[in-house]
């Protein structure tokens, strides 16, 4: 079933937290609404699951109006970041609930709190009490008594976020599996963690101040953002402040040649390059400066570089022997990997 | 408080000693050495027998304290009931709706227990409200001065529920009665029964409003030690309130070991 937002509009006390969202899920997709705190992304999906009502707009499933609907009649699975299990039931009640609510039959509920409990891996137990669980096995059981009732359509906010990283990345692939083996439910997923976003879903929409910033598959939101926040969201990218000149763009005094499109010459844009197509050393538009920062990451080093008063960061290989602070450095790029933005380039 | 040195430790103790014995501990002590006593003329009390006690727990005073007994579970479970739901409608309430409507619960208790008990009998003195006369007044002014306090422990512990709990019950199709009476009470039941045995130690204890009120066939245990030592039998009404004292804290125990058995975290 797929959700459609229409206008939805949202605002507390006249405070508008949602500005009109125009955004639908196709059936069986999963959509990542990835955005920093305050986007109004955990607002959006609270509106699809009926606790918050628009001022305006309309939010359908499956091409059903239901901004009227109480939560109780949507039929919507929900799983949320503080797991929300009901502590005074064991494991097995809770993923019973929602079907005891929908009067299922004692055979058919014991079979498929057996079958939700064995698609998340929790079927051993069963028997304990959400308390005794650790954080992980928890949130398997949130998903699980969401999935028991057999959504159409699965909304999770945050799901991962309490979780310690190595759990999270395990989860991830769990969520992946699930959505393989359930190819038919949509998910709309909440979330302010870029890598998630990626892994996860088909298709991205990067939300802040209230607004849909831009929506995309990840490769497109990756590779031509529209805007300086989905480019610096989506990847970290630099973004500098740039004049376009013929074939190429002034920066800091040096001209750079990369793709112009249909740009005016003489205008004002913004280049987003991403620190990871960033080479050290001579090569074709050149940037110099001087290190400000430099962070070793493992596999790689961050390098913060000072380019006549801006800041450009640059992953490079792991250097056998990294500049120090305050040494001149050249930083090179590609054109095919910059993108140029026409300044002030606004949401969708 | 984290004291580390030993001597400082000591020190806690020792002032904690010093405040909690003579205020706490002394005056309770003396009740339940009195109570045993015939004559109390030295340092100590003298004549130790268990007449007292006979006394205390046949007739009259055994009669009181079924009297008593009743009317702090009967007072004390309307004042839950009461409570609870307005403790309820008033979460759903606007935030300047539930301050007014919480400082209309917490008027009982502001308002001193004499003038509770006057207007209960004013008001509940003539057709077609005649309660005056009948155990129902007492039980009335009872719940009336304990409701305050139901309300304001649960409402404290309504505030404290994640709504998490209900939305995930919501969207497992739970209609608000279904997320009542299976996620948001189940979830309350150890702040219910702490408010529980709140109300039913002061309803054991309650007498200015009682004495009021009281019918003849309805006289409560604090009714009847006020009137043992206003006649000058102190060792008799000491008898009377040991026994109130323990009733009370045999079922307050009983109602701490169902708390325990509720709270889950």
């Amino acid at each position: 079933m797929g959700i459609r937002f229409d206008s939805v509009t949202v605002a507390y006390d006249g405070n508008v937290v949602l500005d009109s969202l125009d955004l639908t899920v196709e059936p069986g997709e999963v959509m990542a609404l990835l955005g920093p705190s305050g986007s109004g992304k955990t607002t959006a999906l609270r509106a699809v699951a009926g606790f918050v009502r628009p001022v305006s707009g309309r939010v359908l499933l499956g091409g059903r109006d239901v901004t009227d609907l109480p939560p109780y009649q949507r039929g919507i699975g929900m799983v949320v970041q503080s797991y929300a299990l009901f502590p005074h039931m064991r494991v097995d009640e809770n993923v019973a609930f929602g079907l005891k609510t929908r009067r299922a039959g004692k055979t058919e509920t014991r079979q498929r709190v057996a079958e939700a409990l064995e698609l998340t891996g929790m079927a051993a137990y069963a028997r304990r009490h959400p308390r005794e669980l650790s954080g992980g096995q928890q949130q398997r059981v949130a998903i699980a008594r969401a999935l028991a009732i057999r959504p159409d359509v699965l909304l999770l906010d945050e799901p991962l976020s309490a979780l310690d990283a190595r759990l999270r990345s395990g989860m991830l692939a769990e969520l992946a599996r699930l959505h393989r083996e359930l190819p038919d439910m949509s998910m709309l997923y909440v979330t302010h963690d870029q890598v998630e976003a990626l892994t996860l879903a088909d298709r991205i929409a990067v939300m802040d101040a209230a607004r849909l910033q831009q929506c995309g598959t990840p490769r497109e939101l990756y590779r031509s953002p529209k805007n300086e926040f989905t480019a610096s969201f989506v990847g970290g990218a630099n973004v500098l402040p740039v004049t376009v000149g013929c074939g190429g763009v002034g920066f800091a005094g040096t001209e750079l040649k990369v793709d112009t499109g249909n740009a005016v010459a003489g205008a004002r844009a913004t280049l987003c390059v991403r620190p990871h197509v960033i080479g050290l050393g001579q090569g074709p538009n050149q940037l110099t400066g001087v290190v400000r920062e430099i962070q070793w990451r493992g596999a790689t080093h961050r390098l913060y570089v000072e380019v006549d008063g801006h800041s450009v960061m640059a992953d490079v290989r792991e250097l056998k022997d990294p500049p120090a602070l305050g040494d001149p450095v050249s930083l090179h790029f590609a054109a095919e990997d910059a993108v140029l933005l026409p300044a002030g380039a606004g949401h969708e | 408080m984290l004291v580390h040195s030993r001597g400082a430790r000591w020190a806690v103790w020792a002032v904690f000693l010093v405040l909690f014995v003579p205020l706490f501990a002394l005056p309770l002590l003396v009740v339940l050495g009195a109570s045993f006593a015939t004559h109390w003329s030295g340092v100590l009390p003298s004549g130790p027998n268990t007449a007292n006690y006979r006394a205390a727990t046949r007739g009259e005073a055994l009669q009181a304290l079924t009297t008593s007994l009743l009317t702090a579970t009967t007072a004390s479970l309307l004042a839950l009931t009461v409570g609870t739901w307005a403790a309820l409608a008033g979460a759903a309430l606007k935030k300047r709706y539930r301050r007014l409507m919480d400082a209309l619960f917490v008027l009982p208790v502001a308002v001193p227990s004499v003038v509770v008990g006057l207007s209960v009998l004013v008001a509940f003195s003539k057709p077609p409200m005649l309660l005056n006369g009948t155990r129902w007044i007492v039980i009335l002014a009872h719940t009336v001065l304990v409701t305050a306090f139901a309300h304001q422990s649960v409402s404290a512990a309504i505030t404290r529920l994640d709504p998490a709990y209900e939305q995930a019950a919501a969207s497992l199709g739970a209609r608000p009665a279904r997320v009542l009476l299976r996620v948001r009470l189940p979830l309350l039941l150890p702040s219910l029964t702490a408010a529980a045995g709140l109300c039913f130690a002061l309803s054991m204890g309650e007498l200015s409003a009682t004495m009021m009120l009281y019918p003849p066939d309805w006289t409560p245990l604090p009714v009847l030690i006020y009137a043992a030592t206003d006649r000058g039998a102190l060792f008799t009404g000491s008898a009377v309130a040991v026994v109130l004292m323990a009733a009370t804290l045999l079922v307050l125990f009983a109602v701490s070991r169902v708390r325990t058995r509720a709270s889950y975290r």
